[in-house]
């Protein structure tokens, strides 16, 4: 209890600070995209890591949530402060509404729904033309703002997104240490035994994958306000995949572990610029490299390696 | 008091049971016996809405429960273990029996994510009641250990725990003492007999004759997907049709 609250307020207090290292640099730009990021990777561990259920369409949630915001405030003129919640709980609804058909189904099946899910909304973003502009993109959405100051820069910008982020972080620390989240693994490692202990499984997966669409849906709605464009390529099934990538790098079931996922798949690419043609390959032989000998995640495979390395030094003196 | 009635189970051209009716008392132990393939986890599994029936009815205290799902049975306070013990792996032995406790507790999502001062106060309490059931049981110094590290033994006193935790009127126990040696069973043997002193109805589907002879009030005894008798343990070891079929036999 006591030291999650003091891991917490580290982590706090390091993102904070962060923006003092950068000097105002690109790469606060890049940190603003970790912290949406973030936001992302853990409403699919909730998903993934927490209840076990698999979506491949998560970038889906995302996106409605960009355009929806998008679109009310740019076309509508709404005040993006009332866009952002009317499309989260837009998206609620209807993520309701596809949960309960779409996650009786289990394993390769449920994958294969969310993916077909994914590439749906996909295609809506593509074809409906009036509204989101389709292939050329949603252009001038405005930043949002508070008390008569824009958040129209990198730096207030990363402040705002890194509020979200760590009220998310915070919200779902909490929750994964209650009942509910209990419920939820009980549901992972014994879907039976969940339901004889009275957990109303079907339910309680709808109702987690609802809130996992409200993530991705706020997360949307401070990306359209940050980038003030929206272009359907950036939420596609390509994207789906990358959420995945970074929960499952980071480590499933664990929140802190869905910001290291984020944080590494964000900045890899950036890191690798320098590397031209080769970074594609460098990037997916560290991944699998990764997945091999950290099978439990970032999170669980860096302590071990600090703890081999120290051991394997102290083992080296004393020889 | 836990009715059965004219269950018949058909599985494609298979009857796995074939209007099986009986009753069981309150506060009673009562043991499910019978030849492999008798029928008696069909049975199980019908009665704890694991499979819905082809025919027949189950009422508990006089209320129709046939098809009702299990989520449904346990606040109706009945519960059950596995035969290969369905544990939460990957959680603490504590965190097992805290999901016992979900059906006693009440805190939504938003709540439990905000840590609203009724859900920290509720946590508490699930966290000591816990530990109350993980005593009883007897495997308090094991409260921290990861449930999938527990000796097979162990995992199945945590089942019970975590059974208990929903303070059920009836428990039914699936082959409870397989894969335990002789001095867990005894265990297991005084485990179940504090289990009934508390007032709860325990019902177990068991191959170890001894155990059940020694610990049950009544026996009913399946063969074939039929109810072949019913009585007490002196009758049953007395009834020469039981003998004949099952006593005698293989077993
Ligand atoms: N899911 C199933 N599908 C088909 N046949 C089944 C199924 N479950 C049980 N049976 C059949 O029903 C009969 C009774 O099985 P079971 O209830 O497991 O008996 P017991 O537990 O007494 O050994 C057996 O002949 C078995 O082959």
């Amino acid at each position: 209890m006591q030291r999650e609250r003091i891991k917490f307020l580290i982590f706090a207090v390091l993102v904070f600070s962060a923006p003092l290292l950068f000097n105002g640099g690109y790469l606060m730009n890049v940190f603003v995209f970790v912290g949406i990021h973030t936001m992302l990777a853990i409403a699919l561990n909730l998903l993934l890591g927490y209840a076990g259920q698999i979506s491949l369409g998560h970038a889906g949630f995302f996106g409605l949530g960009a355009y929806a915001s998008g679109i009310l405030t740019a076309t509508f003129g709404w005040n993006p402060w009332l866009a952002m919640p009317v499309s989260a709980l837009a998206v609620a609804a209807l993520a309701y509404l596809i949960g309960f058909p779409i996650l009786k189904l289990k394993g390769h099946y449920l994958a294969m729904a969310t993916l077909g899910m994914g590439i749906i909304i996909y295609i809506v973003f593509n074809e409906t033309i009036d509204y989101t502009g389709g292939p050329s993109g949603l252009s001038g959405i405005p930043n949002m703002s508070l008390g008569g100051v824009s958040f129209d820069s990198d730096i207030k910008n990363y402040y705002l997104i890194w509020t979200c982020t760590l009220l998310t972080v915070l919200l779902s620390l909490n929750l994964a240490d209650s009942r509910i989240g209990r419920a939820l693994r009980a549901v992972h490692d014994s879907e039976v035994a969940a339901r004889v202990m009275g957990v109303n499984a079907r339910l309680l997966k709808v109702q987690i994958f609802a809130l996992s669409a409200v993530i991705c849906s706020l997360a949307g709605s401070l990306y359209a306000h940050t980038m003030t464009f929206l272009a359907p390529s950036s939420f596609g099934f390509n994207f789906s995949v990358e959420l995945l990538t970074m929960v499952v790098i980071g480590g499933l079931g664990s929140i802190y572990g869905s910001f290291l996922g984020a944080a590494l798949l964000t900045l890899l690419p950036e890191f690798l610029r320098a590397a031209h043609d080769y970074d594609i390959v460098i990037y997916g032989g560290l991944l699998m490299v990764m997945t091999i000998f950290m099978p439990g995640g970032l999170v669980r495979g860096i302590p071990a390696l600090v703890r081999a390395l120290t051991s394997g030094k102290r083992g080296g003196g004393n020889a | 008091m836990l009715e059965v009635k004219g269950i018949t189970q058909i599985f494609g051209g298979v009857t796995a049971l074939e209007d099986v009716s009986f009753s069981i008392a309150k506060g009673h132990i009562t043991g499910v016996i019978g030849p492999n393939g008798a029928g008696k986890t069909t049975l199980f599994n019908i009665v704890t809405g694991i499979y819905s029936q082809t025919c027949g009815t189950v009422s508990l205290d006089g209320r129709d429960i046939s098809g009702l799902p299990p989520e449904k049975l346990a606040s109706l306070g009945m519960v059950r273990t596995f035969q290969n013990i369905e544990l939460f792996g990957q959680m603490t032995v504590r965190e097992n029996v805290m999901v016992g406790l979900h059906s006693k507790s009440s805190c939504g999502l938003i709540s439990c994510a905000f840590k609203a001062p009724w859900a920290t106060s509720e946590e508490r309490r699930i966290r000591e009641e816990a530990m109350k059931w993980i005593d009883f049981v007897g495997i308090t110094d094991l409260a921290d250990a990861t449930a999938s590290n527990l000796p097979f033994g162990k995992g199945r006193l945590l089942e019970i725990a975590r059974a208990l935790a929903l303070e059920p009127g009836i428990i039914l126990m699936d082959e409870p003492a397989a894969g335990l040696n002789s001095q867990e069973t005894l265990g297991l043997a005084d485990l179940i007999r504090r289990i009934r002193d508390m007032g709860i109805t325990v019902v177990l589907v068991e191959h170890d004759m001894e155990l059940v002879m020694d610990i049950c009030d009544r026996i009913v005894v399946l063969n074939l997907g039929k109810k072949l008798a019913e009585g007490t343990p002196r009758q049953i070891q007395e009834n020469p049709e039981v003998i004949a079929a099952y006593l005698g036999g293989d077993e």
